[in-house]
Parts: structure tokens; C-alpha cells; sequence
């Protein structure tokens, strides 16, 4: 893919995952305001039941590629020298991968156990 | 890239007036990598607090910590920057409040709007 219609990808994924991401803070911080779970029990059958538990899955890989564009803008921006920047994306990419599989690892097994 | 011309570059941060839209991006920026560097912490306390009684126990506790409540405002502050600036972003692509005095306003509402509904929101769910 050439430089020009990659750039023009992450612009259309930045925002898409940022109007997701938008509207499901809203739903998560109005529930934590207005209807917090209020016990261990609660807050998993909550976060454990069959439709949030996908949404969250969908929000925690739409904030790792939203990340991973707004991150990877600010690195370039800033480190220049052409080794330094690139160790520092690709640490930056495992650790994305890393947090994204943790986060995937606690949403499933809470409804597993 | 092939940007070999000899434009003068001059990024003196401490020379230049930052206009309250580039005040905003940076924050924008800020916050952005302040929540990008918060996401183990987060995730470490969904895992937490998921992993049984004690966990969330314990989870409750961090979040009503001194640190816990800082913690919360900053990520909120960050939410809500995030949240107003990238709505003046989206509406800014389809060409709403593009104008100058327009533009000016929205940076200005953002960048005070994001501590308060941070102060707001950390009271609410806390």
C-alpha cells in the first residue's frame, strides 16, 4: 500500500474506533455514575454477561489501535534517528499486543470460572 | 522522504506563541499518552477486581487511595479532553468550525471543559 492511502486508513480507523470508544466511555462511566454494580457479584455478572462482555472485547481492540496510531504519530514526531524510533514502535506495538491479550484474558475467564 | 528543502524550521517551544488550538493539541497529545501509559494500570485492576471477591476488595480500596483518586480525576480529565477535542476534530472534517473565532471558541471550551467534567466524573464514579 503506498504511503498516501495508508495514512488515509489510519485517519478513517482513528476515527472510527474513536466514535466507538465515544459512545461506549459514555455507556461504561454513565453505568459507574448512575447504576454502579454494587457488590463482587453484581460487577461480574455485569462485565461477564454475554453482550457487554463482546462490547468490551470490541473496545479494548478499538483502544489499542487508536492507541497505536495516536502513539505512533507522536513517536515519529519526535525521535528522529531512524533505529531509536523503531525499536521504540516496535515496543510500543508488543506492548499493545501484550495488554490487548491480558485485558481478552480477564474478560473471557471471568466467564469461564 | 525527500524533504531535502532549507525552509526555515523554528520549533523554539519557548519563542513561539502556541495559538489556544495548538494549546489544545498538545493537551490533546498529553492526555493521549498520559491514558496510552495508564492502560496497564487499568487493565491491572479489571483483572483485579474480576478475579474474585478479595480482588475486588482490593481493587476498591487502590481506587479510594489517595493516588486511586488522582489517578481517576487525571484519567477522567484525559476522557474528557479526549472526548470534546476529538468532536471538534470530527466536526472540524466536515467542515463545522473551521472559521478562525469559531475554532478559537471551541479550543478555548475544550481546554477548560476537561478538568471540570474530570473533577465531575471522578466524584460521580468514585
Amino acid at each position: 500500500m503506498s504511503r498516501k492511502a495508508s495514512g488515509l486508513k489510519a485517519w478513517a480507523i482513528q476515527r472510527l474506533t474513536a466514535m466507538y470508544i465515544g459512545l461506549f466511555s459514555l455507556y461504561l462511566v454513565a453505568v459507574l455514575m448512575f447504576a454502579a454494580p454494587a457488590d463482587y457479584g453484581a460487577w461480574k455478572a455485569w462485565i461477564g454477561s454475554p453482550l457487554l462482555s463482546v462490547a468490551m472485547l470490541l473496545f479494548v481492540v478499538s483502544v489499542l489501535m487508536h492507541a497505536w496510531i495516536g502513539v505512533r504519530d507522536v513517536l515519529i514526531d519526535y525521535i528522529h534517528p531512524i533505529a531509536i524510533r523503531a525499536t521504540a514502535l516496535g515496543l510500543v506495538a508488543l506492548s499493545l499486543v501484550a495488554m490487548g491479550l491480558w485485558a481478552a484474558q480477564a474478560l473471557i475467564l471471568v466467564r469461564l470460572v | 522522504m525527500t524533504t531535502t528543502s532549507r525552509r526555515p524550521v523554528y520549533l523554539n517551544l519557548l519563542k513561539i506563541k502556541l495559538p489556544i488550538a495548538g494549546i489544545m493539541s498538545i493537551i490533546h497529545r498529553a492526555t493521549g499518552v498520559f491514558m496510552f501509559l495508564a492502560l496497564p494500570y487499568l487493565i491491572h485492576l479489571l483483572d483485579l477486581s474480576l478475579s474474585g471477591p478479595g480482588g475486588y476488595a482490593e481493587a476498591n480500596t487502590a481506587l479510594h487511595s489517595l493516588f486511586g483518586v488522582v489517578f481517576v480525576f487525571l484519567i477522567m480529565w484525559s476522557l474528557a479532553h479526549h472526548f470534546l477535542a476529538g468532536i471538534r476534530y470530527l466536526l472540524i472534517d466536515v467542515d463545522y468550525g473551521v472559521e478562525k473565532e469559531m475554532a478559537q471558541q471551541t479550543a478555548l471550551g475544550v481546554v477548560i471543559a476537561g478538568p471540570i467534567l474530570g473533577l465531575l466524573l471522578a466524584g460521580g464514579v468514585l
